[in-house]
């Protein structure tokens, strides 16, 4: 049985670490706000370029010219898994859940003969994945000083990642995040961006556009953006649920607390009483036996 | 009065204006052009320069974009620019700063040519929005 010293010492160590648990929960709470507000300001964008870059697609789908980020290499050997994760942990199992799918699906790549290559942003995912893929890490970045997600960070890693793609370095790249659901949910998810995946077209009649310059060279301009959209969406994404994540985790870790405070104050008092009492015993049993 | 269409002016961190206008100029890759109401569907690139809106009632704002893409339909018009900034928030540095960057691409370049010409074109289109702003 401890004793009463080590009792409250205990009690004061886990009320410390409930106020930091409440701490990181209220910031948590504040920067999701935030986060979720930067998501939501992103889709219009993202919509309205999809759309257009549909229509050029299907103009030149099927032609000899079409470049390689939509006809693909003619071949998938090579898979490039970009993996974005968070900075920091204590977010529950949310960096967790993200490098499991990863993972899986790089054993699953591995095993069916092709080649793996991953691309990680975010240092917790390097972590957790440099024991088992310390070969196939092909490039890294870390944002560690960033606070809010600005499109300039979305397209130096689009840039890093066309750079690999004009190498030759990959033939398939798919991007691995966290789609925020709600703040309870947070579901890992991938997406194929090279070579481009489009939504199928529904029935609409297509619009016949004229384009200045030729379709070619818009399109040239067009899909490196649209893989900076593409990973600003992740990036954003990723951001909210890291923030929806860690809110959870902490308010589990801030209860937690309380349990065990309420635990550990109760043996505290029986043990004080205990104490008490047995001082009482001592002294009234001296003064009988006088 | 002339009739009013639809108009977006949408950037990857906000969809700046989604309202009616009457006439909208745009700095296309290949010279400017104005849109009214019912123009023929056009997609087009853009140059860095500035958007000129006319809103019902002869009222103009204006935007400095870096770069993107117009897409136009009878129906309205959109503008998808990488770097929006209405002209009351405009100041040199930004463009100094986008002029260092389209610099720093041309010494990046190397031996591409074409690289090379679509920087070098980038630093001269800056430098016209520069010579915009601040009148020699």
């Amino acid at each position: 049985m401890a004793s009463l010293k080590e009792l409250r010492n205990r009690i004061a160590s886990v009320k410390a670490t409930q106020k930091i648990t409440k701490a990181m929960q209220m910031v948590a709470a504040a920067k999701l706000r935030r986060a979720q507000e930067a998501a939501v300001a992103a889709r219009p964008y993202a919509e309205r370029m999809e759309s257009v870059l549909a229509n050029i697609a299907a103009s030149v789908a099927g032609k000899e010219t079409a470049p390689a980020m939509i006809a693909g290499t003619g071949r998938d050997d090579v898979h490039m898994l970009v993996v974005f994760t968070a900075e920091r942990g204590l977010a529950g199992a949310f960096n967790a859940s993200i490098v499991r799918k990863a993972r899986m699906d790089a054993r699953r790549l591995i095993g069916e003969g092709k080649n793996v290559k991953l691309f990680l942003v975010g240092k917790k995912g390097y972590d957790m994945l440099k024991r088992e893929f310390e070969e196939q890490i092909a490039e890294r970045m870390e944002f560690r000083g960033v606070r809010q997600f600005s499109f300039a960070e979305a397209e130096s890693v689009a840039h890093k990642l066309l750079g690999l793609f004009d190498e030759g370095a990959f033939d398939v790249a798919s991007i691995y995040y966290a789609r925020f659901e709600s703040v309870i949910s947070q579901v890992p998810v991938s997406q194929r961006v090279i070579p481009v995946d489009f939504p199928e077209e529904e029935g609409s009649a297509p619009v016949h556009y004229e384009y200045e310059p030729d379709e070619e060279e818009i399109l040239a301009d067009l899909l490196p953006r649209n893989l900076a959209v593409q990973v600003f969406r992740a990036l954003l994404e990723n951001a909210a649920s890291e923030q929806g994540a860690r809110m959870t985790a902490m308010d589990n870790a801030t209860r937690n607390a309380g349990d065990m405070i309420d635990r550990l104050s109760l043996s505290y008092n029986r043990q004080r009483q205990a104490q008490i009492t047995k001082e009482l015993i001592e002294i009234i049993s001296g003064a009988e036996a006088l | 009065m002339a009739e009013s269409f639809r108009f977006e002016l949408v950037t990857p961190a906000a969809l700046l204006i989604s309202e009616d206008a009457e006439q909208v100029v745009v700095p296309g890759q290949e010279g400017q052009f104005t849109v009214l109401r019912q123009h023929a569907p056009f997609i087009t690139t853009l140059k860095p320069g500035i958007v000129d809106v006319t809103r019902p009632g002869g009222e103009t704002q204006r935007f400095y974009v870096r770069g993107g893409f117009a897409d136009t339909t009878p129906e309205g018009l959109t503008v998808l620019a990488d770097v929006a900034v209405p002209e009351t928030e405009l100041n040199a540095e930004l463009i100094e700063a986008h002029i260092r960057e389209a610099e720093e691409e041309m010494g990046a370049a190397g031996e591409d040519m074409h690289r090379y010409a679509v920087a070098q074109k980038r630093v001269s289109d800056l430098h016209d929005v520069r010579r915009w702003i601040i009148p020699a």
